[in-house]
């Protein structure tokens, strides 16, 4: 058994360190994540958004322009880890469900700093495109997505 | 046309839109006005000239790869794969844009993005939208 336990050292080392490094750092990134998140969707809190395709009231329009945000985010190991087992017993991904709330949070929210900084009050017919990276490198692992949020941006007279 | 909004404008004429080159795509485009919408708000498509594309299929960069491979340990933002991605996208619109200023277009409506994997290890961006001209 000790001898066991030895032989098997070398390599449950690592994987152990990968897993208490992801539980640790991981964790505390998506706390301060949300924050960030949090903070700066104040900043933005009075641009009206929608998803409508015609602009009501287009004759008070006094500028439109495309806005967009993106994000590539990826899962720490030990969600990866968490979310393996999950997909054994079936549920709820909940890292998973984590990771993509967080990138279309982000990529909205990048959408909407750009409106800002254009001084749009309003932003209609917000669309979100979503990719996996990870398979598109033909890898397994670690859950890699991009979240794309396009709107267009509208200033009122 | 004069009673008509005077600074009716694409994302490039926005003042302070390009605050940040990574967030932006149309960085150093040409003057099209492009919107997601089916008209250009408070503006009257006079004549509808058809569909515009552009596309890219960008495949990815060793360093960015490794530097991302690291990333994945603690999760978070691949920051190395947003600007790669965001600069395949610019460059997909602004092929979408030369295709319209070719045909005399003032705008591009209903603008539509979608990415692709076409082989492992690369992404096509692809854009497109109705070339219009406008009243």
């Amino acid at each position: 058994m000790f001898q066991l336990l030895m032989s098997i050292w070398p390599i449950a080392l690592p994987v152990l360190g990968i897993l208490i490094l992801g539980v640790g750092v991981g964790g505390y990134n998506e706390r301060r994540h949300l924050r960030d998140l949090a903070a700066r969707e104040q900043a933005v809190r009075h641009i009206r958004v929608n998803n409508l395709r015609h602009v009501t009231d287009a004759d008070a329009v006094a500028a439109a322009g495309l806005v967009m945000g993106n994000v590539v985010i990826a899962t720490d190991y030990f969600k990866s880890f968490a979310t393996a087992l999950r997909g054994l017993v079936g549920g709820e991904m909940r890292a998973a469900q984590m990771l993509m709330t967080r990138a279309r949070r982000e990529a909205l929210l990048r959408l909407l700093e750009q409106a800002h900084a254009g001084g749009a009050t309003e932003v209609w017919n917000v669309r979100f495109g979503f990719s996996n990276i990870s398979q598109m490198r033909g890898k397994r692992g670690a859950m890699q997505v991009e979240v794309i949020a396009w709107a267009t941006a509208v200033r009122r007279g | 046309m004069t009673s008509a909004p005077a600074a009716v404008g694409g994302i490039d004429r926005w003042p302070g839109a390009l605050h940040n080159a990574a967030r932006n795509y149309l960085h150093g485009a040409a003057r099209m006005l492009l919107v997601n919408t089916e008209a250009v708000p408070g503006r009257q498509i006079i004549e509808v000239l058809g569909l515009v594309q552009g596309n890219t299929i960008r495949a990815k960069h060793m360093g960015r790869d490794i530097a991302a491979s690291l990333k994945n340990l603690v999760g978070g933002e691949l920051r190395g794969y947003t600007e790669l991605l965001t600069e395949a996208r610019r460059q997909a619109t602004e092929r979408m844009m030369a295709q319209a200023q070719q045909l005399g277009a003032d705008a591009v409506v209903n603008v539509r993005f979608t990415t692709s994997a076409v082989t492992a290890g690369a992404a096509e961006m692809y854009a497109y939208g109705t070339a219009v001209r406008l009243a």
